[in-house]
């Protein structure tokens, strides 16, 4: 086959990915044509492939194969991980998916350098910049989900100063290059700085921000990719990282307005949220609690139960117990459904997941918007392992750090049950006025094994 | 600027409203999918990295573009597997699942 002939193929090939690679996207919108978009990109994803391998320009394939197959003996167990550790599976592949433009970007520039034009090499310092920070940036952050690392922030004074020095350094030098692409000792600056930089950027952020931060870095991810297009002259690399980076900022934008925050303050990283951490007041009200037999008496008596599931639910692996007490409950003709907001848990969508793993419908699963009109008609609201986003000071206590943030008004509910395991704040560090409602019950114990009673009571024998 | 290069930022500037209006529609139930899909599918960067370790133009280029087709193989196949595992739990069913709403 002449070049020119396989270039065509080639071509028209990433054509057809990228048309698969849209309608993948636009299949996922509703979970019945979920499917079909994973395998219309499967498809793309191989057509791509299969083209790239017919290049002309590939002299030996030895490399390239030892690369596909440790990349999928790699893969395979990433992707076969448990659904709990999802948050920190994604993060780790940001992790690779910068690290590959990181690389490539470098193996590009050592090719072409002196003879970079100005543009080309704007693109490549963006590749090599984003990779290189999103690279650290998500391991750090997936060791903080994984809890190799203290999930705990550690500030210090100055830090943004430091953090916004660091990157602006690195900008500096990425600019000199771009004027002078035959500065090749300087290249590797622009590859360490930023992977300081994405270490330093992490450091600061809490269990609690991750779900805003992996979004944050899957849009850098895909904005990396894009720029690695630029640079290889791909247009369906470019389609790939707009996609990609798209979807990351609408999840950033999405989860930055659950958590109340100015997308600018997300954009920075996260930066200045931890200090509210000092704002926690000490009016110890009382609380009521109830055992596990009181609280399934009240469930039982009802006709509506909404359960809000948050973090404490994945760490506590209290999912297929929670979907037992939903089947226990609906089999009783009591109407059952879950709440769930957008920051619960360690990532967009977690909690779905979660429940979708333990056998929950879907159609049972309501987001903020739909779940909140519906709490005046619940007779038991009963929170398990969520805190600051079921806090009622969001809506009136101008002087909490979590004012005006959106919550899930489970106070509305005519009895609220919460279950936790003492009395701790959350991870803001805010004291929770739901817990001293009048209509409020506290069922202290681990998410699981409570519900677990919870399923006996009610299944065992029809209450006492 | 070449006119490729500009043929290029159209692709991008399009591809990103079209991305932007495609994945708004994603309902929230699906959020964690749709990451790990995407990511799936931003590693096609692979396609880069495979003719990077195919050319053999520097022993440089050669190492580092194989361990790019390593890294974003990893993530194709990781990707979609785990993306397909999340969506086959996305069921209707269920005793009386189907029953309302």
């Amino acid at each position: 086959m002449s070049a020119t002939a396989s270039n065509t193929i080639i071509e028209l090939s990433y054509v057809a990915a990228a048309v698969l690679f849209v309608l993948a996207l636009k299949w996922l919108s509703a979970p019945s044509t979920a499917r079909r978009g994973v395998w219309a990109g499967e498809l793309g994803m191989l057509i791509a492939i299969v083209a790239t391998l017919l290049y002309h320009g590939i002299v030996s394939y030895e490399w390239i194969a030892i690369g596909l197959v440790l990349g999928t003996i790699i893969g395979v167990p990433l992707g076969m991980v448990q659904m709990t550790a999802v948050p920190q599976r994604t993060a780790l592949s940001h992790a690779f998916g910068a690290f590959a433009s990181a690389l490539v970007g470098t193996a590009e520039f050592y090719l072409r350098a002196p003879n970079i034009t100005p543009f080309v090499m704007s693109a490549l310092a963006i590749e090599v910049i984003l990779g290189s920070l999103t690279f650290t940036a998500s391991l750090m952050a997936a060791g903080k989900l994984q809890e190799v690392l203290p999930q705990r922030p550690i500030t210090y004074k100055g830090q943004n100063f430091v953090n916004l020095s660091i990157l602006g350094l690195a900008i500096i030098i990425a600019v000199y290059l771009i004027v002078n692409p035959g500065a090749t000792a300087l290249f590797p600056l622009i590859v360490a700085i930023p992977l300081l930089f994405g270490v330093s950027m992490i450091v600061p952020i809490g269990g609690a921000d991750m779900p805003t931060v992996i979004s944050l870095l899957n849009s850098y991810a895909g904005i990396s990719a894009a720029a690695m297009g630029f640079v290889l002259r791909s247009k369906l690399l470019i389609v790939a990282g707009a996609l990609d980076g798209s979807s990351g900022f609408i999840l950033s934008v999405i989860m930055s307005r659950a958590m109340n925050r100015s997308f600018t303050n997300v954009l920075f990283g996260a930066f200045g949220q931890v200090q509210v951490s000092a704002a926690r007041t000490e009016e110890a009200g009382t609380v009521r609690t109830a055992s596990p037999e009181e609280a399934a008496a009240i469930i039982e008596a009802a006709n509506y139960v909404m359960i809000v599931p948050g973090y404490g639910m994945a760490v506590a692996q209290a999912q297929h117990k929670v979907r037992e007490l939903y089947d226990a409950l609906t089999k009783r003709g009591i109407d059952v459904k879950f709440a769930i907001h957008p920051v619960a848990g360690r990532m967009p969508g977690h909690m779905n997941v979660l429940l979708a793993e333990a056998d929950v419908p879907y159609d049972k699963l309501l987001d903020m918007e739909n779940a909140n009109p519906e709490f005046a008609q619940v007779d038991v609201a009963l929170v398990i392992g969520a805190n600051d986003v079921t806090n009622p000071a969001a809506r009136h206590d101008k002087s909490s750090p979590i004012y005006g943030m959106p919550i899930l008004e489970v106070d509305k509910a005519r009895t609220v049950m919460v279950i936790k395991r003492g009395m701790s704040p959350g991870f803001a560090g805010i004291e929770n006025e739901l817990y001293y409602l009048e209509k409020t019950l506290m069922l202290f114990g681990d998410a699981k094994s409570f519900v677990g009673s919870l399923v006996r009571e009610i299944s065992g024998g029809g209450g006492h | 600027m070449s006119s490729e290069l500009i043929s290029n930022l159209y692709v991008l500037v399009l591809a990103g409203f079209l991305g932007f209006e495609v994945i708004r529609r994603v309902s929230p139930l699906l959020h964690t999918p749709l990451m790990s899909l995407t990511n799936a599918l931003d590693a096609i960067a692979v396609v880069g990295a495979i003719v990077i370790a195919g050319e053999h133009k520097s022993t440089l280029a050669t190492i580092l573009g194989t361990l790019a087709v390593v890294a974003s193989m990893s993530n194709v196949v990781g990707g979609f597997l785990i993306t397909d595992r999340m969506l086959r739990m996305f069921k209707l069913r269920g005793a009386d699942g189907a029953k309302k709403s």
